[in-house]
């Protein structure tokens, strides 16, 4: 089996429109959620969201491009080509042959089904642009990625809800792992900050209308984000040849399914998946120092997860550190998996802990170190991250100090 | 409208449960109905919609807020409350 390891970072979100600036805000505990700023925002309950602000495509795309990507896709792209700008490579020949992508997305161009659908519906007009369809697809960023930086190989795009980053990352590992591709580039996005796809969730009657305060006694539900992350996971051997910058290692990876309820998670499942990528990345419990958590900020996740990490850790459950950074980006649905990943990534190479902001009281049901408030200094050797999607499919990856 | 709250609200509550109206007493809880978090959701969107209301109810603290959901009682009984101030 092949060694894997990460060698470049991109993102946008709420936070920042790079990975330097995420980290700022990780250690700032700097929140991102404000007020939303879309069309019809009076027509809905939920009025905030981790909305990305100053976004100016033209910045970034000509208005061909602009006219075939989704925003999902616009996020994507930037984030790939800060983390293959990192990684310093270039994809020509066998190594373009036997390189990738694979993306994880819930909705994909959500916004281009939003505004089509106001287009037909609501304006009732008969005719939408020619390019409707290749823009809202799930894989239309995994493809664009593709063709802008000449990956020929594996590429396709995940879509297992708030867990498609993880997943999407875990195949991107196996892939790499297994032989059967040198280099994959791995994340996922999302971009659902427009009316219907807030009034979608509204619906379910789980979402805060003031803030995102995971583990927190009071707190009152989760919400929304936007935005992106990348990476490029390359083999060990050619990273080293290579002289690259290695910001990590990934060592293991695991997912479950609860088989059990649309919506409600199952603490056994979780459970499963967290002792699951332990056993692959041959780790003890007491060598995981943090956990990035799903923390939603829902009643139903926040004690159902702090449940399955007791079990799973056992004693040692006390000792290791546990944050939701969904406090300060929000959850980014298909996403929030890929930018969770930068506050693994901070925790073994710079040493500091994104805290869980927002955190106002405690909960005897989420008695774990949550990191309250204030981000933390600490070494850590190895760190895991959790998600856990609707439909009850759970997907944890172990990532360790390079 | 058809027929009186108390009626509609047991209708809407014993198509949820799959039970006879007959079954649902005023006196049943949700729980003694098997009426669970993503059914309570479904009747009170169906609430909302029987009587162009709106419910405030937030799923991750059904026991808070202004509205009683204890009893089939007490969930009539915020109702009538509801449409008497949101139709007045």
């Amino acid at each position: 089996m092949k060694r894997v390891v990460i060698t470049g970072a991109g993102t946008i979100n709420a936070l920042g429109h790079d990975v330097p600036s995420t980290f700022e805000a990780f250690r700032e505990g700097r929140c991102g959620i404000t007020d939303l700023d879309i069309q019809d925002v009076d027509r809905l309950a939920i009025k905030i969201g981790g909305q990305v602000h100053g976004w100016d495509p033209e910045a970034h795309f000509n208005r061909q491009q602009i006219s075939l990507y989704d925003k999902f896709t616009q996020f994507t792209l930037l984030a790939a080509k800060q983390a293959i700008g990192q990684a310093g490579l270039s994809f020509e020949g066998q190594l373009a042959a036997s390189s990738g992508v694979v993306l994880g997305t819930a909705g994909g161009g959500v916004n281009t089904w939003d505004e089509n659908y106001r287009t037909v519906y609501e304006e009732g007009k008969n005719r939408v642009h020619p390019f409707v369809v290749p823009k809202l697809m799930n894989n239309a960023a995994a493809s664009h990625v593709s063709m802008e930086w000449n990956l020929k190989g594996p590429s396709f795009t995940v879509a297992t809800a708030c867990a498609s980053s993880n997943h999407a990352m875990g195949q991107a590992f196996w892939l790499v792992r297994s032989g059967a591709a040198q280099v994959m580039i791995t994340g996922g996005s999302e971009s659902m900050l427009c009316f219907g796809g807030v009034k979608a969730w509204e619906g379910l009657r789980v979402m805060s209308k003031d803030a995102c305060r995971p583990f927190s006694a009071n707190r009152n539900g989760m919400v929304q984000g936007e935005g992106a992350a990348v990476f490029v996971f390359e083999e060990y051997q050619h990273a080293k040849a290579r002289g690259a910058e290695i910001l990590a290692e990934v060592i293991g990876f695991a997912m479950t399914s609860d088989a059990g309820d649309i919506v409600m998670p199952s603490a056994q499942g979780a459970e499963r998946a967290i002792t699951g990528a332990l056993r692959d990345a041959r780790l003890n419990a007491d060598e995981v120092g943090y956990i990035n958590a799903h923390g939603t900020g829902t009643a139903a996740n926040d004690k159902t997860e702090c449940s399955a990490v007791a079990h799973a850790f056992g004693h040692h459950a006390d000792r290791l550190m546990m944050s939701s950074t969904k406090s300060m980006h929000g959850h980014l649905i298909g996403g929030t998996g890929a930018v969770e990943l930068l506050a693994c990534i901070m925790a073994l190479k710079d040493g500091v802990i994104a805290p869980t902001i927002g955190y106002e009281e405690p909960d005897p049901e989420c008695a774990l170190d949550v990191v309250p408030n204030v981000a933390r200094e600490a070494k850590v050797q190895a760190v895991l991250s959790n998600a856990f999607a609707f439909g009850g499919l759970n997907a944890v990856i172990a990532l360790k100090q390079a | 409208m058809t027929g009186s709250i108390k009626d509609q609200v047991i209708g809407i509550i014993a198509e949820q449960a799959v039970l006879e109206v007959d079954d649902v007493k005023m006196t049943s809880t949700l729980e003694d109905l098997g009426i669970d978090s993503l059914g309570l959701v479904e009747s009170i969107f169906a609430i909302e919609e029987a009587f162009d209301i709106q419910v405030p109810f937030n799923a991750n603290n059904p026991g808070e807020g202004a509205f009683d959901i204890s009893s089939v009682a007490a969930i009539v009984a915020a109702v009538e409350k509801l449409v008497a101030e949101q139709h007045s």
